[in-house]
């Protein structure tokens, strides 16, 4: 599988994009997303996007405010469908089976595919019962030992448990902004998930706090497909694998990190991350 | 200058009016307290009136009075819940079904209380009770006549604006990020209204509880027709006995007695109760909800 991009927008991008060649070790896609559009009412908030995300590895997708980055990640566990008057056109498959197909089970894909959000938001409920959450509601324990021990695995696996191992019943309102967002990510990964979509997870912490979710994410990617959205392109650099530049709904350039941030394909590729708009 | 003198005016002015509503209402609780206060004894709480009510208690209008307003409490918290949840987490605002709802809630809201008693009158006791009684009853008089269990529905409707707004206002409070944390972990929508929204808007409940209370407590008008007794030997036992009621106790006292100035220290020390009873009812309530809100989490 080799790696896709858009061109019907960009003609110039043609030759540059069939010259492409795959990724070394050829990864396997866990998701991937062909000829995506999706209309806010009258907005296109991102069109004809084509996109593959591979297996422990993780995708990157930057781009300024409002050119559809969350938009299309929100596409990826459906979670535009909240939203009123949302449109999606195009295909999106999870190992091969389009999720926007009719009688697509919505509440299961959720479970398969795990999401962080931008502000840390946890329930007004205790730490050990945000973490319980997803089982509970899903039933996927069948008693308390069961129980207790997921939410020690997935405490640990967000590296959080040694933390809190002491106070699971005290209120995980009291925790701070960095410990709640890996309360988060304890939470998503408590269902075990095979996906996770990380949207800017890290936008509202401090240098200590997200340097510990970067440092997380790079333990996860052995066990996941990781998607993250993200504002800031030195952790775009630092923590992805692969990185895809969206400008107002168009994916312009899907590269290698190393490759696209030192020799970018497209010139407003190279605008964008030396920080001549944004 | 004279704009200075205008302006100075007019502070003395919304002082003034500040000053006379307290003085008011210092009249007003004030001599309520003070002719009422020695009237409390133990045997004005708890004996029944005697003697065509120049003495004896206001028991059985206590215990009446509690009554209707837990049976009105029970109806209309999980009906107005229903409806606040409908308006606020499933209708679509731009549909006619969401506007025409919307705007009765909002009328219902506006209409007289006497017009409640009346229907309810007219709509629980003569049509729905009279019905119960030829399907169930074989035509005898049972629910076909004024009742507890109507006058609760009747106020549970009088009341039930109260609580859809407030209720409302508090699930439309919580952040939307909770709703797509509870969605993303593969939670239904109703999963994550009963197990995240609604928890988090439990003040917001009890708020509508407390004020549906405060409101229901105070008013005499809708239960007029459909089960507020002028006298009764006897408790209320069953749900279509009828009952007395504080205010409507209060109206009896002054205007309906053979003897009024023989009925008057029994009047204020009535009053007083009633005054108390409200605001025991709402302080209760308010510690509760304060109560929440510091502990917002639940233990373990």
């Amino acid at each position: 599988m080799s790696i896709m991009t858009t061109t019907r927008d960009f003609p110039l991008l043609k030759t540059q994009v069939e010259q492409r060649k795959p990724l070394p070790g050829e990864p396997e896609a866990k998701m991937t997303v062909e000829e995506l559009t999706i209309r806010y009412g009258p907005r296109v908030a991102v069109e004809g996007v084509t996109l593959p995300f591979y297996r422990q590895l993780i995708t990157a997708i930057i781009g300024p405010s409002g050119c559809g980055k969350s938009t299309l990640l929100r596409a990826l566990n459906r979670m535009n469908d909240t939203l009123p008057g949302v449109v999606t056109q195009g295909r999106v498959e999870l190992d091969g089976k389009d999720i926007y197909a009719p009688g697509c089970d919505v509440i299961a894909l959720r479970q398969r595919v795990g999401m962080v959000f931008q502000q840390p938001n946890p329930f007004a409920k205790s730490i050990y019962d945000n973490v319980a959450y997803g089982l509970r509601i899903n039933g996927l324990v069948r008693s308390r030992a069961e129980l207790d021990d997921r939410v020690e695995r997935a405490l640990r696996a967000a590296a959080l448990w040694d933390e809190v191992k002491d106070r699971l019943g005290k209120s995980a309102l009291q925790l701070s902004g960095g410990e709640q967002q890996r309360l988060c990510i304890a939470r998503a990964l408590a269902v075990q998930p095979q996906v996770l979509l990380m949207d800017e997870p890290a936008s509202a912490l401090d240098p200590v706090s997200t340097a510990k979710i970067e440092e997380l994410m790079f333990e996860l990617k052995k066990d996941y497909t990781i998607v993250i959205v993200t504002h800031n392109m030195q952790q775009a650099a630092r923590v992805s694998d692969l990185t895809a530049f969206l400008l107002s709904g168009h994916l312009l350039e899907f590269n290698p990190t190393p490759q696209l941030f030192t020799t970018p394909a497209e010139a407003r590729t190279e605008a964008y991350i030396t920080g001549r708009f944004g | 200058m004279r704009g200075r003198v205008i302006d100075r005016g007019f502070v003395v002015l919304t002082a003034f009016a500040v000053l006379l509503i307290t003085a008011m209402l210092t009249v007003v609780l004030g001599n309520i307290v003070w002719h009422g206060w020695e009237q409390i004894t133990w045997e004005f709480l708890t004996a029944a009136p005697r003697q065509g009510m120049t003495e004896g208690g206001i028991f059985p209008a206590i215990y009446g009075t509690v009554l209707l307003v837990l049976l009105m409490t029970i109806f209309v918290v999980p009906l107005g819940v229903c409806v606040a949840i409908y308006f606020s987490e499933y209708a679509n605002r731009e549909s006619w079904l969401y506007r025409w709802t919307r705007q009765a809630v909002n009328n219902l809201a506006g209409v007289p209380s006497i017009v409640f008693g009346l229907f309810g009158l007219g709509f629980f006791v003569q049509f729905v009770g009279r019905r119960v009684d030829k399907a169930l009853y074989d035509g005898t008089l049972t629910y076909g006549q004024p009742a507890l269990v109507w006058a609760a529905l009747t106020m549970a409707v009088l009341t039930l604006p109260v609580v859809i707004v407030s209720v409302e206002e508090a699930l439309r409070a919580v952040p939307q990020s909770y709703r797509d944390a509870s969605l993303a972990l593969g939670a239904t929508r109703s999963q994550t209204i009963f197990r995240v929204v609604l928890p988090q808007a439990m003040s917001g409940v009890l708020t509508g509880g407390i004020l549906a209370v405060s409101r229901g407590a105070g008013e005499v008008a809708p239960i007029l027709f459909v089960g507020a007794a002028y006298f009764l030997p006897h408790l209320p036992t069953r749900l279509n006995d009828q009952f007395m009621e504080l205010g409507y106790h209060i109206y009896v006292l002054s205007t309906q007695s053979p003897n009024v100035e023989e009925t008057k220290p029994l009047l204020y020390g009535t009053v007083l109760v009633l005054l108390v009873l409200t605001f025991l009812l709402n302080f209760t309530a308010i510690a509760i909800r304060a109560r929440l809100r510091t502990g917002a989490a639940r233990a373990r």
